[in-house]
């Protein structure tokens, strides 16, 4: 049967992946924060795992306003590199895993979560980013990755409770699958930032740092943050960190803590990031 | 339906059903731009290209002015409007800036130092007695 064996939450900031593509990884801006990575880099290389969950959101690249799925599940045989606007990144097309995607859809949509299934989408920086920060520049991404496309564009996005519970039923669904792979899960975006109107660029790193401790160690402390709270507190933008719970539901409620990192600023950003492991 | 609390947060607009509504053509303008064809068509004709998009004479004047906060007060939303932003070859701590009336220098100082800090932006009242 495969197995969640780990869990990696981290920010998606598109400056992140506009500085390794354009080779600015070793400027002062950027070397701490790329500096904070490599012990997660080293980590994942000897964890290889057969696959990767990925939850992100899609920043109207795949999605418009025409069409807003809550929670999107890629089942495709591969996703393309977004083109936002300035050209598609140059990183390796994301390979798919069929099998255990249609399996997850088919077991959680049964497990009462209503997901929309995806045969065709391109991928953006959300999905990007994170495979870039954790794996560098191969030439071809080390195993393939199952997106899970979360909407956090449109008010409102599902409570982090829903996401948590659905992390849940990730894990029922990977548990009943006939295959011994072990999976990892990633949970994206955040944390705090506001990239819109006259009070952009606020960051709260005492929110930051409580809601990392509670991921870390009593989950169930957050999952019923409201979203006005989020927004009110961390940024509109700091929504996305409902995300981040989907990861937290799919992992042991007592999981290892194997790593963190905090960085401000990464453009309007301020950047988390935590390992955590099934014991 | 509007989201009274959430209307208590100051320079803050959340893109709910009423704005996603009043701004769907300014958005799905915005969208059009993400493709190459479509970057050069709005390059040689800005007005004509904008024709297509059945959008409010406001919203357009918006377009038109480069005045990103007008665009998300009549509709728009962050991740569209950016879009307009990259034609421009503006980048997203480049829009903020615009966003917040400060140069950038003075925000990317501000990020650097830390952000905006929560204390004294909560509330539409903590800008009222700020003076």
């Amino acid at each position: 049967m495969a197995k969640i064996v780990a869990g990696v939450a981290t920010s998606h900031v598109p400056a992140i992946g506009a500085a390794i593509d354009n080779g600015k990884s070793g400027e002062d801006y950027w070397k701490p924060l790329f500096k904070g990575f490599e012990p997660s880099k080293k980590w994942i290389a000897e964890l290889n795992p057969d696959v990767i969950i990925l939850v992100y959101n899609d920043h109207a690249s795949a999605f418009s306003l025409e069409m807003i799925p809550t929670f999107a599940i890629g089942c495709a045989e591969s996703f393309a590199p977004a083109d936002e606007g300035w050209g598609a990144r140059p990183v390796p097309v994301v390979q798919g895993h069929p099998e255990l995607a249609w399996h997850i859809a088919q077991s959680t949509i049964l497990d009462e979560f209503d997901m929309t299934i995806v045969n065709k989408m391109d991928v953006d920086h959300g999905l990007t980013v994170p495979l870039s920060l954790m794996y560098g520049q191969p030439a071809a991404w080390p195993c393939p990755v199952i997106p899970l496309a979360v909407n956090v564009v449109q008010y409102p996005p599902p409570t982090g409770h829903r996401c948590y519970m659905l992390g849940k039923a990730i894990r029922r669904a990977v548990e009943s699958f006939d295959k011994p792979l072990r999976v990892a899960i990633f949970g994206t975006g955040g944390m705090s930032h506001q990239l819109q109107g006259p009070r952009a660029g606020l960051i709260n790193s005492v929110f930051d740092n409580k809601y990392l401790d509670n991921f870390s160690k009593d989950p169930e402390a957050i999952v019923r943050i409201p979203h006005i709270e989020y927004v009110r507190e961390a940024g509109s933008e700091a929504i996305e960190l409902v995300m981040w719970l989907i990861m937290r539901g799919a992992i042991d409620e007592h999981a290892k803590e194997i790593y963190r990192f905090y960085h401000v600023p990464a453009s309007n950003t301020a950047v988390g990031h935590m390992i955590l492991e099934n014991i | 339906m509007s989201e009274p609390e959430f209307e208590d947060i100051p320079g803050t607009l959340l893109f709910d059903a009423e704005r996603s509504r009043k701004g769907y053509h300014l958005n799905m303008f915005c969208m059009s731009l993400m493709k190459s064809e479509n970057r050069d068509a709005f390059r040689a004709d800005e007005e004509g290209y904008k024709k297509q998009f059945p959008m409010s004479a406001e919203q357009s004047k918006a377009i038109t002015d480069r005045d990103w906060n007008k665009m998300l007060e009549l509709g728009g939303n962050i991740y569209f409007t950016s879009k307009l932003g990259a034609f421009d070859s503006l980048s997203f701590q480049q829009l903020a800036a615009k966003m917040t009336g400060s140069t950038q220098q003075e925000y990317a100082d501000m990020m650097l130092h830390g952000g905006r800090s929560v204390e004294g932006n909560r509330s539409k009242s903590d800008w009222k007695n700020r003076g």
